[in-house]
């Protein structure tokens, strides 16, 4: 096997420093090689992909005989949003996945995303890992656009993630790394699962093991993977699969149910509670049976603020779950 | 005047959430001038006051024509701007990338529903805009080409500049972009400032807007500062970037009539002042745009300048 550490892209910055993204490269020995490329850290405070990337790394180098490919890892797309815990690019404020594809001969931002494109653009398969955000924990799960469907589903269900939630085209979301990419051809797989400035290391070996079998599957890995998962599917490309747990009013919510699991209608899901008068401002209750596959994890709340997503029991039954 | 509260909600150990309309003028709705959406867009803002200051002027005096009515929102997100925070405080979003809002979403797409509900009907929609990269605009109008642009329309602002581009993915969920899918025309209005306040590029603002609202019968006034427009599409901006990065001396500003090979900026290592890129204009043209911080990284767009040609 021959492993390095090279620079995506290298470039000063205004005071004594220099801007770079590196990769980390497993690659067996030999020709005609099948490529994966294991991406995180787009936003910077998503954390849950940086254990999946040692994870990946140091199963690989246990068992490097049972490598047959190319294995690149890419832990920190937006290194000064990880440094500084900021979400999008500090400095410009900008959401580093609505930049692509990017500008070779634009700004910083756009240079270094049509950077990022051309160094992933010819890889079999490339797996963009998210971990929600601060606010919210996701159930383990893999999100597909409904234009790159037939391309997808077929490694979603690899993943070993208990859901593949299909939605809907939206403009907006075509400045993404994942659009962008699949739109070139590059089967592209974007992940969502835990909550942001946190590791959930039972979510990290979830991914790992569906990573191994997505390599099993290219002919990466010729080793013995662990048996996956089935996931659920939700086809909700019209956006009926899913119920949104908006908070009536602002205060602190304080939860009671997990992400994953089953609810029925009227089950209190959490509450929203005022520390000032000492009162119950709101209990959250589910509208309808279903999988409560997010929940919110940040207790102060707006008026308007996600609380939680009930993905129907229409989609459970269709799943024979 | 009439005031009105357009969108409020309760906060947990803040003040109510509100936003707050001024009204002039009876009837049709007419024309509605939107400033800042954003924590910095104090230069908006500004605008939007003095636009206050003086249609309560013009309404005593009788000059708001029968049947108009005007409508000022001076700021969407007065939360944001009361934290020195460009996006909203608790999650960072842009209201206005969340138009036209949704009443039962998340808060911001609350908030811009709860503002578009109030001004989707009227004739014309004016935002007073920011640019993304701190700087200084020429004034200009700028309108998305959707094929249904009217430039005549814009002219009637009377400023210097009249430029139109390309809708980006982005741009379906701005206010401009709403507005004209619910046939309101709309204008985005650039004033030379967004965090700092630039009286002279303000009043230049409030001109054109009571010029726009002369032109169209809303309002009996004497146009002050009309000039002719000049059309430019964006696409024929020619953007000057820096090659290397550190501190940025800029000798030209916007506004100014620059000449091919002309030296507009300097950049300089910060630790030795030694020059690391003299930077030059690779045209003849007018400086529409200027970079405006002391840092400038590799790749910043330093100037925009129209060509002379493509005038
Ligand atoms: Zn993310």
């Amino acid at each position: 096997m021959i492993e390095s550490i090279s620079d995506v892209v290298r470039i000063p910055l205004p005071v004594g420093e220099e801007f770079f993204i590196k990769k980390h490269r497993l690659e067996a020995e030999g020709k005609a090689k099948k490529r994966i490329c294991i991406v995180t850290g787009i936003h910077g405070d998503e954390l849950e992909g940086q254990y999946v990337c040692y994870e990946v790394a140091h199963r690989i180098k246990l068992a490097q005989e049972n490598l047959n490919g190319i294995v690149d890892i890419y832990p920190a797309m937006n290194p000064f949003g990880i440094d500084s815990i900021t979400r999008g690019i500090p400095a410009f404020d900008l959401d580093m996945n609505r930049i692509f594809p990017g500008n070779s001969d634009g700004d910083m931002n756009e240079y270094l995303a049509s950077e990022i494109i051309k160094e992933l653009s010819d890889a079999d398969v490339v797996l963009d890992i998210h971990a929600s955000n601060i606010f919210l924990t996701e159930t383990p799960q893999v999100r597909i656009n409904e234009v790159s469907v037939s391309s997808l589903l077929p490694l979603a269900v690899k993943s070993n993630m208990d859901l593949v939630w299909i939605h809907g085209a939206s403009t907006v979301l075509e400045s993404t790394l994942a659009y962008s990419l699949n739109s070139k051809g590059t089967k592209t797989l974007v992940v969502e699962m835990g909550v942001g400035m946190r590791i959930t290391e039972e979510y990290g070996e979830q991914l790992t093991e569906g990573i191994f079998s997505i390599m099993s599957e290219l002919g990466i890995w010729t080793g013995e993977i662990c048996r996956t998962r089935q996931p659920i599917i939700a086809q909700d490309n019209d956006g009926t699969d899913v119920c949104y747990l908006n908070a009536a009013c602002a205060g602190v919510y304080m939860k009671e149910r997990k992400q994953g699991s089953f609810v029925h209608k009227g089950d209190t899901i959490g509450k929203i509670i005022s520390p000032l008068s000492g009162e119950i401002l709101e209990i959250v209750r589910a509208p309808e049976d279903g999988l409560l596959f997010t929940v919110r994890e940040y207790p102060v709340v707006d008026e308007g603020s996600l609380m939680g997503r009930i993905l129907k029991q229409k989609v459970l039954s269709e799943n024979n779950v | 005047m009439k005031i009105s509260e357009i969108y409020s909600f309760k906060g947990l150990y803040r003040d109510d959430f509100r936003v707050t309309g001024y009204e002039f003028g009876e009837g049709e709705k007419s024309i509605c001038i939107v400033g800042s959406l954003r924590g910095n867009e104090y230069q908006q803002m500004y605008v939007c006051s003095m636009l206050v200051k003086k249609l309560k002027k013009l309404e005593e005096a009788g000059k708001i024509s029968k049947g108009s009515s005007i409508m000022i929102i001076p700021c969407g997100n007065p939360y944001s701007v009361n934290i020195k925070k460009r996006f909203w405080s608790i999650d960072n979003t842009d209201i206005n990338r969340m138009f036209p809002g949704y009443g039962l979403g998340e808060t911001t797409q609350r908030i811009a529903d709860g503002i578009f509900n109030v001004i989707k009907e009227y004739k014309y929609g004016v935002q007073l805009a920011s640019f993304y990269m701190p700087g200084h605009f020429v004034p200009q109008v700028r309108m998305m080409k959707t094929g249904n642009e009217n430039i005549d329309l814009a002219r009637k602002f009377g400023l210097p500049y009249i430029v139109l581009h390309n809708p980006r993915p982005f741009d379906t969920t701005t206010l401009n972009y709403n507005w004209q899918i619910w046939d309101t025309e709309a204008f985005s209005i650039y004033t030379s400032s967004t965090e700092k306040i630039n009286k002279e590029s303000a009043g230049q603002g409030v001109d054109s807007v009571l010029n726009f609202m002369a032109k169209e019968g809303i309002l009996d006034y004497e146009s002050s500062g009309f000039v002719a427009s000049k059309i430019v599409e964006s696409e024929n901006f020619v953007t000057i970037r820096s090659n290397s990065a550190g501190f940025l001396d800029s000798i030209a500003k916007a506004g100014d009539k620059v000449i091919k090979g002309q030296v507009i900026a300097y950049i300089s290592d910060p630790y030795t002042s030694d020059v690391l890129q003299t930077v030059k204009s690779d045209y003849d043209g007018i400086i529409v745009f200027a970079y405006d911080s002391p840092l400038a990284y590799m790749n910043t767009a330093l100037f925009k300048i129209i060509p002379e040609k493509s005038q």
